[in-house]
């Protein structure tokens, strides 16, 4: 379902370039819930970015369901975030001027939905992880294991193929973390792809697969038991 | 592959964007909000008052104008001649042209009033006299068209039956409080209600008993001496039905065009000059008025580019502090087309809120108020002027205004990297 074909990412820092992937290829299939674990600095995030059309490597193929993401103009690729991926970030990146819910309904209001099924869907989203009883919260009003729940909701609300998550457990103390946690292996027990960093082994464990990168290289290619 | 070669759709993008700006305004702090509101006010008002306080000062003197002196159309000799030919007939074209309210025709000559006729000049001592236009009127007749009893300043207005009572304009009377005294000019001294002068055109000298003082801020009112149109007939020493000038009231709402079009299609205008209001304004009023109009436009394009620049810094502080949250937008698929009208349409709401108070007070309470209070101008009673058409033209100018000043600095925001905007680098 993604293909990642010999990915460099070089940052241009005057006269020593700095190499955050190295030649990295791998494969993801559909349904897989796959985990990215390294030390800080190893290059997880930069290689979750590149995955998730929020960046672009250097050199190198990202293929998405059969489609070379490479060739995709700007607006392609935010269409393609729109409809097919969804995204988690460390530190929640939710709206803060909208309530959980219109958090929620932006990008399906984005995909044309009209407003009675967006708005039907979203509340589902929320319930599903747990979050129906503030749903007409402003962020400030919400605590950061509830926040990461809105940013999780928005993410799957329109059921994207694949969904990534950048250490969404590393602000949240270890019981809400475990709760998040249990969404994701929900999700993914439902036939949700997921792509998670983190640097917690015990999380990584739980995941189908863990690759290991070390100062942007593929070090490990691990099948979790 | 094809599934994402479709762009966003421009319906999306405005429901999007009109989602995410009703939210911003509705939690925006209020106190930004009530001061953009007002900055925007301010603008439209200078937009609107200011050039229409200018061309006020001048349209309140060509008003009075046509109140005063030509009526809605004004009939009047050529200039080489000494009446307008065939009066009678072209009295009796007046009186069925369509739209008729009232008319009057005057007699008009060159004449001269002397004040204290009866005393012995010393040696080298001037008359007490003044040059002057003398109008023989029908009371009645002018009083329907030109409502002249209403300008009266002190004694009583003629009546129709009154041999030898003359009313004399202000500017003819030496004023001892603000006298006015430039070379050429000349007024008559200690006149007083009651009082005789003698008025004399070419050999001819009649004694007249001054009844009333007129004052209105029209030239042709206040520069001239008026008297009953028989007594200027004797005065002249014609016989002849002639008249120099006919000044025609329509009813209200009635086309000044169509009236003149009437008089033109009867051939009145082979004997005279037939003119609307507007036409027989003096043309320095003509000039002042489009200078003015100039002058008001020059002043609210500098109000429109401080309204331009205000609204400019407010979406652009606003989109440079939410970078990030730009940022996350463009990260979850929302297209910058969405983000970009999101503040356009904030920018619209701002103009918006702007021009309808706006309107709402200069139609509710500043035109009211100059209507009922106007500034007093020596030629004129200013007034303000500002039509629903010409207002609702500035509304559009100052939304045109504000869009391109609100999509300008969200363009250059929401251009930048998504992931740096995220990421805050």
């Amino acid at each position: 379902m993604i293909e990642i074909k010999n990915v460099f990412k070089i940052f241009e820092n005057g006269d020593s370039p700095i190499v955050a992937l190295n030649d990295v290829s791998f494969s993801i299939p559909k349904g897989q819930f796959l985990t990215i674990s390294g030390r800080s600095g190893s290059g997880k995030s930069t290689l979750l970015y590149q995955m998730g059309l929020l960046d672009s490597p250097t050199k190198g193929k990202i293929i998405i369901d059969g489609i070379n993401t490479e060739e995709l103009t700007d607006d392609q690729r935010g269409l393609m975030r729109l409809k097919s991926l969804g995204y988690i970030f460390q530190d929640y990146a939710i709206l803060p001027s909208l309530t959980a819910i219109e958090n929620v309904l932006v990008p399906l209001l984005m995909l044309g939905l009209d407003s009675k099924e967006a708005e039907k869907k979203a509340k589902e989203a929320l319930q599903k992880i747990g979050l129906g009883d503030r749903m007409n919260n402003l962020p400030s009003e919400l605590s950061g294991g509830q926040q990461q729940r809105v940013s999780i909701a928005r993410a799957i609300a329109h059921a994207p193929q694949v969904l990534f998550a950048d250490e969404p457990t590393a602000n949240l103390d270890s019981e809400t973390s475990e709760q998040v946690m249990k969404v994701f292996l929900d999700l993914n027990r439902e036939g949700q792809t997921i792509v998670m960093v983190t640097h917690e082994p015990e999380y990584a464990k739980l995941s189908h697969r863990t690759i290991f990168l070390t100062d942007g290289k593929m070090t490990s290619d691990v099948m979790n038991s | 592959m094809e599934r994402f070669k479709n762009t966003f759709t421009f319906k999306n993008d405005m429901r999007v964007g009109w989602f995410l700006a009703k939210r911003d305004i509705k939690r925006a702090n209020k106190w930004t909000t009530i001061l953009i509101v007002f900055v925007m006010i301010f603008t439209f008002l200078n937009l609107v008052v200011v050039s229409g306080i200018l061309v006020g000062l001048i349209e309140g003197s060509v008003q009075a104008n046509k109140q005063r002196n030509t009526g809605d159309i004004f009939i009047s000799s050529f200039l080489n001649k000494d009446y307008i030919e065939n009066s009678e007939d072209v009295v009796k074209v007046v009186q069925n042209i369509p739209g008729l309210d009232a008319y009057t025709a005057r007699v008009t000559s060159g004449g001269r009033v002397i004040a204290e006729f009866r005393n012995t000049l010393l040696k080298d001592e001037l008359q007490n006299a003044v040059g002057t236009n003398l109008v023989g009127i029908n009371p009645i007749d002018e009083q329907a068209v030109t409502g002249l009893s209403e300008l009266l300043v002190e004694g009583t207005y003629l009546s129709k039956d009154d041999p030898n009572g003359i009313l004399i304009g202000k500017t003819l009377l030496y004023d001892e409080e603000t006298p006015i005294e430039f070379p050429g000019f000349t007024a008559i001294k200690r006149v007083k209600i009651g009082d005789t002068v003698l008025v004399n055109v070419g050999n001819n000298k009649v004694e007249y008993i001054v009844r009333g003082i007129l004052k209105s801020k029209v030239n042709e009112v206040d520069g001239r001496v008026f008297m009953n149109q028989a007594e200027l007939r004797k005065l002249v020493g014609s016989n002849l039905l002639t008249y120099n000038e006919i000044a025609i009231k329509l009813k209200d709402g009635f086309s000044q065009d169509l009236a003149k079009e009437a008089l033109v299609f009867s051939a009145v205008d082979t004997y005279g000059r037939v003119q609307t209001s507007e036409e027989a304004q003096p043309k320095f009023l003509q000039d002042i008025k489009k200078t003015f109009a100039i002058l008001g436009n020059a002043i609210s394009s500098i109000g429109l580019v401080v309204a331009a620049i205000t609204i400019f810094i407010v979406i652009f502080v606003n989109a440079i502090t939410r970078r990030r949250y730009i940022g996350i937008l463009k990260g979850i698929g929302i297209s910058k087309r969405a983000i970009l009208l999101s503040y356009v349409y904030q920018s619209i709401f701002y103009a918006l809120v702007g021009s309808i108070i706006g309107v709402i007070l200069v139609f509710g309470f500043i035109k009211p108020g100059f209507a009922a209070h106007p500034i007093d101008f020596p030629f004129s009673d200013g007034i303000l002027v500002a039509t629903l058409p010409d207002t609702l033209k500035r509304v559009v100018l100052l939304l045109v205004t504000t869009i391109i000043a609100g999509y300008i600095p969200a363009r250059i925001v929401v251009k930048q990297n998504t992931l740096s905007a995220i990421l805050g680098r």
